[in-house]
């Protein structure tokens, strides 16, 4: 690199090709410019308040639910056993519907407010709207 | 055993190290998670504009573009339009097809002999892995800008659902997580066993695909495996970019590993032979019309020799000329 010579050469394009890689790099700094960082706050049910517990601890539900779900899935329809026994040793009905929904029946308000946030879509809903109760 | 790779993957793994231990044992959260990052970026963006500044004040004089095709001479002869540009459409266009389609991997051919006889053979791995590598890496950072911007832009999501689209597993599977981490270890396998390569290849070379490597790995295992609060990594990076950093709770050791490699990366960027995402723009043996023979190209820095022209010197000589019996252009 010659460290004497000042002459930019094609300045215009040199320029217009910084002032593009600079806006595009710095995309997040003016994307969220005067907005606040913090977390979605998440509603309780009236009834998710009273059980207390969870199917597994929290952070564990906040890390992991999609995966829990997800053996649900599978072991409910591929071997037909719909009781799922946590370490508390208490058994639950492997249900979106009939049990994660029946306490955290406000989607909006707890469901949809962390998954916004993350931008995650997940398909569950598109079957499973039918809470309270799905026919057993 | 090759002492090149060796060096750049025990410096890849004494990196991870450092992070996990700093991290977790340490409890160098803000340090790692606050301080490196904005160190990091900054840097990206001084280096990488530092090193486009440079390269533009380099003079490049004369036409250098390497020819791939036949260049334009007589009006009847047909030229490479693209290969060997003659107008500034075809160079935009070859610099479209060398930047979008990496038009130059894609020349590779392979060189055997065959008893008495050469053969040059159609190879094309490393123009597809490297095609693969390139869009997934560039599919994977638009996917993390849901990390970096509230409320997540429609393209954000709009790739994530053509990205996800097979809806394996839940979280749901993204391609280009697993091309990228495929594709660089292809690269990565290239290097470590091609005998030719192998020895043009150096710990610079090595380096940034381990890291790379070890990017990808970390990112899949917080994905699908190990888990981390993702609501928790987003309150952290959202916070870096408004300028209002925190450092939440149940954020595990392995996302410190993850951003770290990430701020190793960029700060590694504008020194190395990464730069070729600003460079591949900056080159002359691409960006230049090949016109040498219709354009008269001046050194711009030529000394400015004092000329004596031969009418110049007839006009000082003539009578003298004359005189001697030698041959005159113009009469006396």
């Amino acid at each position: 690199m010659p460290s004497n010579n000042q002459k930019l050469y094609d300045k215009d394009k040199v320029i217009a090709g910084l002032v593009i890689f600079v806006v595009l790099a710095t995309f997040p700094f003016w994307y969220n410019l005067g907005k606040a960082a913090s977390a979605p706050e998440l509603e309780l049910t009236d009834k998710a308040k009273a059980a207390e517990k969870c199917v597994r601890d929290t952070q564990y539900m906040r890390n992991e639910h999609m995966q829990l779900l997800d053996e649900w899935r599978d072991t409910v329809v591929r071997d037909a056993k719909r009781i799922y026994v946590n370490e508390r040793n208490m058994g639950y009905d492997m249900s979106l519907s009939n049990t994660c929904l029946d306490c955290h029946s406000n989607k909006e308000q707890f469901c949809d407010r962390c998954h916004n946030y993350t931008s995650v879509n997940p398909y569950c809903w598109d079957c499973h709207i039918d809470n309270p109760k799905e026919a057993k | 055993m090759n002492v090149k790779y060796m060096f750049s993957l025990v410096a890849v793994l004494l990196l991870i190290l450092l992070s996990y231990a700093g991290a977790e044992a340490a409890g160098m959260k803000t340090f790692f998670g606050i301080f490196i990052p904005y160190i990091a970026v900054a840097i990206f963006l001084i280096g990488f504009i530092w090193k486009i500044v440079g390269w533009a004040k380099s003079p490049v004089p004369f036409r250098i573009p390497s020819t791939c095709g036949q260049q334009k001479s007589l009006p009847w002869m047909s030229y490479s339009y693209t290969d060997s540009p003659y107008t500034k459409t075809g160079v935009v266009l070859r610099m479209a097809l060398e930047v979008l389609l990496f038009r130059s991997l894609f020349r590779n051919t392979k060189f055997e002999q065959h008893g008495d006889r050469l053969i040059y053979r159609w190879e094309k791995w490393l123009w597809l892995f490297a095609l693969l590598f390139h869009y997934a890496f560039l599919v994977t950072v638009i996917r993390h800008l849901r990390f970096f911007a509230e409320p997540v832009p429609f393209f954000v999501q709009w790739l994530e659902g053509l990205d996800g689209f097979l809806q394996l597993g839940l979280p749901g599977l993204f391609l280009s997580g697993v091309a990228l981490a495929a594709a660089a270890i292809f690269l990565l396998l290239r290097r470590m066993y091609l005998a030719e390569i192998r020895y043009i290849s150096l710990p610079s070379d090595y380096f940034p695909l381990f890291l790379i490597i070890a990017i990808a790995v970390s990112g899949i295992m917080m994905r699908y495996f190990t888990k981390v609060d993702v609501v928790a990594v987003k309150e952290l990076t959202l916070g870096l970019v408004t300028f209002g950093p925190t450092i939440p709770e149940g954020v595990g050791g392995l996302f410190y590993v993850h951003m770290f490699l990430v701020c190793v990366l960029l700060i590694y960027f504008p020194f190395s032979k990464l730069m070729h995402l600003g460079g591949v723009f900056m080159s002359p043996t691409r960006n230049l019309p090949n016109n040498s023979r219709a354009v008269r190209h001046v050194n711009p820095w030529n000394y400015p020799v004092k000329v004596h022209t031969y009418e110049e010197y007839e006009e000082e000589f003539r009578d003298k000329m004359v005189e001697a019996g030698l041959p005159v252009e113009k009469g006396a």
